[in-house]
């Protein structure tokens, strides 16, 4: 498929599961929370565009994009947050527990880099020749375990690529008020290469992508991508302080806009069309599933 | 003769020899220092591309150990002094104990972290700790301790080939103590049984019918032996003891099998007293039958001092067994 209609496809892929998923809550069809990824699109979109099927992926509390853009179903993806057996862990994990093939994710910021260095250091030893993606935020940079996995990954030369999107935003506290100093130069301390890019320009993004994941598989040890985006909907539902200017304001960043300038109107409406298909069929197919229960020996 | 230590030397040599998925990670622990207790020794010498020094950072050994048995690996991480693990409790409960149930049994997380615990040693209060408590009962973790009667050996390789993970408490004075012989030594007052488990608990009875029950585990066992056999020398009192090297999940069956004869249960723990194992293990014993009597021997609820004299004061003793026993029976 053409490079530039397959990274919109994607990007829009996620941009409607999204949409959906935040509009089934008012139908009942959902229960807890969930993460939306609207407006970070690109990164998704350009980083999976770039690494290979068999590369280890962990991801956070908003993985959907990630997963969807790994070549995860949406279906699965679907049941799962709608809590149905057929969900992509039986609907044990929801919508930030998930696991598919090498894709993993967990909901607790900071903890997931030490494991995912771990399964970096695995996959040196048995040389497969896998790099490992692991995916953070700005929040994450408050937490330790982070520094302490950073340390060792430059240590041992650990084939792993931090992916820290900033979105500027952890939850409602702004970076001003949750990150001090560089954020580049957390991983420069460490020796780690750092890519930094400040655009929501999925081609931009495929191109530094494309470098990070070259020198990690190169065996020259980790390196970080820093991509400063934009989160259009609130952290999870509800909790979103920024004011209406400010989401007006983000919304010339949005990726799709920036992209689908490139495309022609029949290349937007085919992929409309396509992905309005997968995403009805996703739900309309998960919603029919049973829902999980409990065996008698759990 | 094989200590305690021996063995769970022996028991890494031979899981890194037969298992070349086995990898060692911890603090110090290369030779000729051979980790803080010497149980690594001469593991990095032998095998020296799978045994891996790291930093400071119990939380991230313990999370890489959990992303290696995530693909593949079986990883074997010890933690310098056992008081560190609250820095490894994210790893363990939101991670290694989570991802095979949540990822619905997709996955598997076998890892071991093991722990050196335990007082005695004048260390202070934040090397002397039995912290074991805090991570009982988290659904998915094992938490297992030798004694000096099974074999260490067999019990931490019965961990290192577990698919989920353990965590395996090593009490700091057990490393020294030669291994027990049934029938041998102070053992020839009891006849000894044991579980089929892979974490197998201990029946020790005596040759006339007992009128209580002591419960415990790792190395509180040689203060309830020589408590029995004072309680038997001094008092004409036949007690029976309960050894459990599995902790978490709680397998109380052998314990419920002798009190149906007993009636009476001491347990017996080096934690503090409130919140803990005996508390659980009491508590399980009342559910299941009526009439019982129970007391529960353990550290008292204070930090663990310095001097000789305080810690002696605090963590619990042969004494306060024997005196706990006489309670009971008379």
């Amino acid at each position: 498929m053409d490079n530039k209609f397959s990274l919109y496809k994607t990007m829009l892929l996620i941009r409607r599961f999204e949409e959906r998923l935040l509009s089934e809550f008012s139908t009942g069809k959902l229960v807890g929370t969930t993460h939306a990824y609207t407006g970070q699109e690109a990164d998704a979109a350009g980083i999976f565009s770039v690494t290979k099927p068999e590369d280890v992926v962990f991801s956070n509390h908003r993985c959907h994009g990630h997963f969807l853009a790994y070549g995860g179903e949406p279906y699965r993806l679907a049941a799962e947050l709608m809590g149905r057996a057929t969900g992509l862990v039986g609907g044990r994990g929801g919508s930030q527990h998930i696991h598919w093939r090498n894709f993993y994710s967990n909901g607790i910021q900071g903890g997931i880099v030490p494991v995912a260095t771990g399964m970096a250091l695995a996959e040196k030893i048995r040389a497969t020749g896998k790099i490992t993606l692991v995916f953070i935020g700005d929040g994450t940079l408050g937490e330790g375990a982070l520094y302490e996995s950073l340390n060792i990954a430059a240590l041992w030369k650990l084939p792993i690529l931090l992916v820290l999107e900033d979105n500027r935003y952890a939850q409602t506290t702004p970076v001003e008020k949750g990150v001090a100093g560089s954020m580049s130069g957390r991983f420069a301390a460490f020796g780690i290469p750092v890519w930094e890019r400040d655009t929501t320009d999925v081609l931009d993004i495929q191109s530094a992508a494309e470098e990070t994941v070259r020198a990690v598989r190169s065996g020259a040890g980790p390196a970080c991508l820093i991509l400063h985006t934009y989160r259009f909907s609130a952290h999870s539902k509800g909790d979103d302080p920024r004011l209406p200017d400010e989401l007006a304001r983000i919304r010339q960043y949005d990726p799709l806009t920036v992209h689908g300038a490139r495309l022609t109107a029949e290349e937007c409406t085919k992929a409309e069309s396509e992905v309005t298909a997968v995403i009805n069929d996703a739900f309309r197919r998960a919603e029919a599933d049973p829902f999980p229960m409990l065996s008698p020996e759990h | 003769m094989n200590t305690v230590l021996d063995r769970l030397n022996f028991a890494l040599h031979h899981a890194m020899e037969t298992d070349e998925r086995v990898t060692i990670l911890g603090e110090d622990i290369l030779d000729p220092y051979g980790g803080a207790f010497k149980v690594t020794r001469g593991l990095s010498t032998k095998f020296p591309m799978r045994v891996l020094t790291t930093p400071i950072s119990e939380a991230a050994i313990v999370g890489v150990a959990n992303g290696m048995a995530l693909r593949g690996l079986r990883p074997v991480v010890e933690i310098m002094f056992g008081d560190f693990i609250t820095l490894i409790a994210d790893q363990l409960v939101n991670h290694a104990s989570k991802f095979r149930w949540m990822y619905n049994d997709q996955v598997r997380v076998p890892v071991v972290v093991r722990a050196p615990m335990g007082g005695r040693r004048g260390y202070g209060p934040t090397h002397s700790q039995s912290l074991e408590k805090m991570f009982l009962g988290v659904p998915g973790l094992k938490v297992v301790a030798p004694n000096s009667l099974g074999d260490p050996a067999e019990l931490l390789a019965a961990a290192i080939a577990d698919d989920d993970p353990v965590l395996f408490v090593e009490h700091k004075l057990l490393y020294t103590r030669p291994l027990l012989e049934p029938g041998k030594g102070d053992l020839i007052e009891f006849q000894v049984e044991k579980t089929g488990d892979a974490y197998p608990a201990f029946m020790l009875r005596p040759a006339d019918s007992a009128r209580l029950t002591i419960a415990c585990y790792g190395y509180n066992f040689e203060y309830a032996r020589a408590a029995a056999l004072d309680l038997l020398m001094e008092h004409e009192i036949f007690v029976e003891i309960v050894l459990f090297s599995q902790l978490s999940p709680f397998d109380l069956e052998p314990v419920f099998s002798s009190l149906a004869r007993t009636r009476k249960l001491l347990t017996v723990e080096e934690g503090t007293l409130s919140l803990g194992w005996g508390a659980e293990v009491a508590a399980r014993a009342v559910e299941r039958m009526d009439g019982l009597r129970i007391r529960r021997v353990a550290a008292l609820d204070l930090p663990v001092a310095n001097a000789k004299s305080l810690e002696d004061a605090i963590l619990p003793s042969v004494q306060d067994i024997i005196n706990a026993a006489l309670s009971l029976v008379l």
